[in-house]
């Protein structure tokens, strides 16, 4: 097996390996969180991640419909993913796809262990993701975006969840890939945690690694979603201290001006 | 016995705020023997409870609560109530008259009708059930003219202030009538229609800066200006 190689067609890593981006093979994409976006939604927040964009929008707890989907000790999370047909290189068709519906269901199913569902029984509370430019690790970026949504949404939850990709590119272990290095690369691997207690709420693996670099990758991969965690914490702080700091000033300003 | 946070600190969900004998309060939950918040908001400690004011949030109905609803559907012998929260209220003639009403004498349309807006108490609630409604005390039932007002709930507290300290404010200085419901719903109503958007500037200020202080102040001088 140490000597098996998938054909790589495009050489993903240069002799001091950096990547193709310029990054570290331990390095995140940049990336930029904003919370409190859509006005008309009870929460939402946008992310970038490198060049992929994705919005967030969290409706509820409200009454669910149809009513017989309802459950009698705790709310509904239903997640919807959808992305836009310009997102990708080539128009992608507006019906949904497998993979929009898999992914939804994905991405429900790590959210759910973070939200105290059992607050709003017989409610439901919708998240709908979109995937406005997509490159890569869209999954994992809905995921921090969403749960960011649900905080802003001031749903509670156990804890924040923070998603990042690790992955194997040109042999090498190489964190949060983007869309040229997941089709070129040998591996990925989308892992989703709760950071307070480090419990994984998603983790796939497409490709083939060696007992040791899944380790190493998993490994890497939590290291990200930390890195994540603590953007996600500053941006939900951040948005209540940018008020004080106006309120404060207007305040001065009246000082001064009466 | 150990409190990880500055008083009115801004915390999100999952942060630990005390470890020992604390007890959780609103917007907290305990595991084992530590309080985590579950929300983003401002925590504080109010003796051995360790509560997190919540910046947002649904309104929950709670029993003694005053809240403003508009009545959506009239049925046999019920009327259906949107009270601007995930479950639906119920209002039986019972909670709002002393007697019952026969259904085939009577016509409910009579007192509420579809659309109209009313002030209630929530009497019951459990959460199995859709909460009841009752208009049997003073200051309650139908509304009349007058503006209504969607804010976030959680904000409801801050714009009644310290015994009322804030809205009696906003009342004297503009001479409105406003009542305030705990759902989030608050209805206005003036002598001219300036006084009314004068209230609804300072609602909409107080909604956005909740949680800096020197509110009233500043609310004050908006609506002299």
């Amino acid at each position: 097996m140490e000597d098996f190689h998938f054909p790589s067609q495009i050489k993903l890593l240069n002799e001091d390996n950096l990547r193709l981006d310029g990054r570290r093979l331990d390095e995140l994409r940049p990336i930029k969180l904003e919370v409190g976006v859509l006005a008309r939604a009870d929460g939402s927040a946008y992310i970038e991640q490198g060049k992929s964009k994705i919005l967030a929008a969290v409706y509820g707890p409200r009454e669910l419909h149809p009513r017989h989907l309802a459950q009698p000790d705790e709310a509904l999370l239903q997640c919807i993913y959808r992305m836009a047909t310009f997102s990708v290189e080539e128009r992608k068709s507006p019906a949904p796809s497998r993979r929009e519906t898999e992914l939804s269901k994905v991405i429900t199913e790590a959210l759910a262990p973070a939200v105290f569902l059992k607050y709003y029984p017989r409610a439901s509370i919708d998240v709908y993701i979109q995937v406005i430019q997509a490159d890569g690790g869209t999954r994992c970026s809905s995921i921090t975006a969403a749960s960011l949504a649900l905080a802003d949404a001031g749903i509670p939850l156990r804890d924040l969840v923070s998603a990042v990709a690790a992955g194997k590119i040109d042999g090498k272990i190489a964190l949060d890939l983007s869309d040229l290095e997941d089709k070129n690369g040998q591996a990925d691997l989308p892992v989703a945690i709760m950071p307070r207690k480090g419990l994984t709420t998603l983790l796939q693996m497409d490709g083939i690694m060696t007992r040791e670099e899944f380790i190493e990758a998993y490994e890497l991969a939590v290291k990200g979603c930390r890195k994540i965690y603590e953007m996600q914490r500053e941006i939900l702080i951040q948005k209540y201290i940018d008020i004080q700091g106006e309120a404060s000033e207007e305040a001065d300003e009246q000082e001064n001006g009466g | 016995m150990t409190l990880y946070f500055k008083n009115r600190q801004i915390v999100v969900p999952g942060e630990l705020l005390a470890e020992g004998g604390y007890k959780p309060g609103e917007g907290t939950f305990r595991e084992g023997n530590c309080i985590y918040s579950s929300v983003v908001g401002l925590v504080e400690a109010k003796g051995k409870v360790v509560q997190v004011v919540a910046f947002e949030g649904a309104y929950i109905p709670k029993v003694g609560d005053v809240v403003i609803g508009k009545v959506i559907d009239v049925k046999m012998t019920s009327w259906r109530i949107d009270i601007n929260s995930p479950y639906q209220a119920t209002m039986h003639p019972v909670n709002i008259f002393e007697r019952h009403m026969d259904p085939l004498k009577e016509d409910l349309r009579r007192y509420f009708d579809v659309g109209d807006t009313l002030v209630a108490k929530i009497m019951a609630f459990d959460r199995t059930r859709a909460p009841l409604l009752t208009t049997k005390e003073r200051g309650l039932g139908k509304l009349q003219g007058g503006y209504l007002v969607n804010i976030l709930p959680t904000k409801i507290p801050r714009l009644i202030g310290r015994k009322g300290s804030m809205i009696n404010m906003i009342k004297k200085e503009t001479g409105c009538q406003i009542v305030i419901g705990q759902n989030g719903v608050v209805w206005v109503s003036g002598k001219s229609f300036e006084d009314e958007e004068r209230v609804i500037k300072a609602i909409r200020q107080i909604e956005r800066e909740a949680h800096t202080s020197g509110l009233t102040d500043r609310v004050r001088e908006l609506i002299h200006k």
